[in-house]
């Protein structure tokens, strides 16, 4: 399975939620907007926390995709 | 028993009224009698109450002369009062002050908070046995952290605590008092904001000023910070030590691992969720939640207090876990507008619990649960007195 992460900036209110949740992955700027710092988590542990991020932001501006290796079936949003 | 109306007050501090918990079973989005003859939508699921604050077509705007959270609740009638509007132009406001609020930020701030709260517990302590906790402790706290952003100067001090005080107390102080508390406080802000035109200093007013912020919404956004962010923070202070003093066994798991503080004030928040009148919306337009036809028009009440005791989404929801590790619960609401203060009030309420413990171990509650005069009634839960000693 590999999983990508996207955030969007548009919607984001800046709570810091996804900071708290996996800060690997997420940072804000200076400004209070989500950062993505690791967009390609590669452990299950990795996307675990990432969808953790997903749950926890109050705006759903984080989603991850993932999808099987390929040649393993269609994708699933997340 | 069949439920037929919203129950507006909270009888037991460790318990959602037991009317919601019985809705949430049977019939988690429901049409009830609630307040002034008018009904309104009770949403209990988590899921429920998440789709219908994430939907902006639930809307905040107190502009609508029938919004129900008028009455008893936040006046939204400031200009760029945030709490009370809806995105885009919300969007707009908020995310010019967001920068405020960032977890870097707000951890920035802990040296501060630490003396603050350092400072209240030494005049608490001070040549004394026992104290009356929510004047002594509860309240100088938040009171002085929103006079750090602001950069109230250290000779107002007093000033502001005071009336902050005043202000903050719905259940003592008689009306008259209060409204003039309310003014002296708006005048105050607005003395500020009028210096900073002037002369800016190293404070949230002055850098909205530079990005842009009228003095009028810089009053505003001064006033809401106070309104929001005081007297929310102090009840929480309040019902966590109640809750360490009256249940040993919690307070000896941090004693022994102050590392669970943060995840304790995290389980504590969900367990009171003490600003449930945040959940209110009126539906601009006819749409569906949970399988039940909404109309426009409605007033529609996220129950966000029983939300937070959803055993599809909290296993074992009503103990005390400061283990659980979940921050998905709705304490601080949720979607656009979920609370801006929420890393300052966990970070107050660390400090404090840190504290606490380490500074008066022998502390203890003077009264039993059942004589302890609760805000029963709201907007917001939390406790009027609670007398200690050590
Ligand atoms: C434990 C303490 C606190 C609790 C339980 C709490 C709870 C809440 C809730 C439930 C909302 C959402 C209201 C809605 O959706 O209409 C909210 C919004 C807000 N809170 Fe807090 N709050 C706390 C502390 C603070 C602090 C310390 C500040 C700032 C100094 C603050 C500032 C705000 C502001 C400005 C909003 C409006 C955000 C918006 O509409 O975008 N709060 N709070
Ligand atoms: S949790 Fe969501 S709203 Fe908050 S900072 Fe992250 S992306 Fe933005």
């Amino acid at each position: 399975m590999s999983a990508h992460i996207v955030a969007k900036r548009e919607t984001c209110i800046g709570a810091g939620q996804c900071v708290f949740a996996d800060p690997d992955a997420f940072d804000q700027d200076d400004d209070g907007w989500v950062v993505v710092l690791q967009a390609d988590p590669a452990s299950p542990d990795a996307i675990a926390r990432a969808k953790e991020a997903v749950n926890v932001c109050p705006s759903r501006s984080i989603s991850v995709l993932t999808r099987p290796e390929p040649g393993a079936g269609t994708g699933e949003a997340g | 028993m069949t439920v037929n109306a919203i129950q507006t007050r909270r009888t037991d501090p460790y318990s959602p009224p037991a009317e919601h918990l019985e809705l949430q079973g049977d019939e988690p989005v429901a049409f009830l009698d609630w307040r002034d003859g008018r009904k309104a939508w009770a949403i209990t699921k988590h899921a429920d109450v998440r789709t219908m604050l994430s939907d902006v077509r639930f809307s905040s705007d107190r502009s609508y002369p029938d919004h129900p959270a008028h009455g008893g609740y936040v006046p939204g009638a400031h200009k760029g009062a945030i709490i009370a509007i809806d995105p885009p132009e919300h969007s707009a406001i908020r995310s010019r002050v967001m920068n405020e609020f960032t977890v870097k930020k707000i951890s920035l701030m802990r040296p501060r908070i630490e003396e603050i709260v350092a400072e209240a517990l030494d005049a608490m302590l001070d040549g004394k046995s026992e104290a009356e906790l929510v004047k002594e402790l509860s309240l100088p706290v938040p009171a002085m952290a929103i006079a750090e952003l602001l950069g109230v100067p250290y000779e107002d001090h007093e000033f502001f605590e005071h009336n902050t005080a005043i202000f903050a107390d719905s259940s003592h102080t008689d009306p008259s008092q209060r409204v003039e508390a309310i003014g002296k406080l708006r005048d105050y802000i607005s003395k500020l904001v009028d210096a900073r035109m002037d002369a800016r200093g190293n404070d949230i007013l002055s850098r909205q000023l530079d990005a842009g912020l009228d003095a009028e919404e810089a009053v505003g956004l001064g006033f809401l910070l106070l309104i929001a962010g005081h007297e929310t923070t102090a009840n929480m202070i309040s019902l966590s030590i109640m809750t360490l003093l009256d249940k040993p066994d919690l307070l000896q798991q941090l004693r022994d691992d102050p590392s669970l503080i943060p995840g304790a004030v995290e389980e504590l928040l969900r367990y009171f969720t003490i600003a449930e009148v945040g959940g209110l919306r009126l539906a601009t337009t006819d749409l569906e939640i949970g399988g039940k036809r909404i109309h426009a028009g409605d007033a529609v009440y996220g129950l966000t207090n029983t939300a937070n005791r959803d055993p599809e989404v909290f296993p074992d929801p009503h103990t005390i876990d400061f283990k659980r590790g979940a921050r998905n619960h709705m304490a601080f609401g949720f979607g656009p507008h979920q609370c801006l203060g929420q890393n300052l009030a966990r970070l107050e309420l660390v400090v404090v619990l840190e504290q606490v413990i380490q500074r008066v171990p022998t502390l203890r509650l003077l009264d039993p649960i059942s004589a302890i005069a609760f805000k029963e009634w709201g907007p917001n839960y939390g406790i009027s007195e609670l007398r200690v000693a050590w």
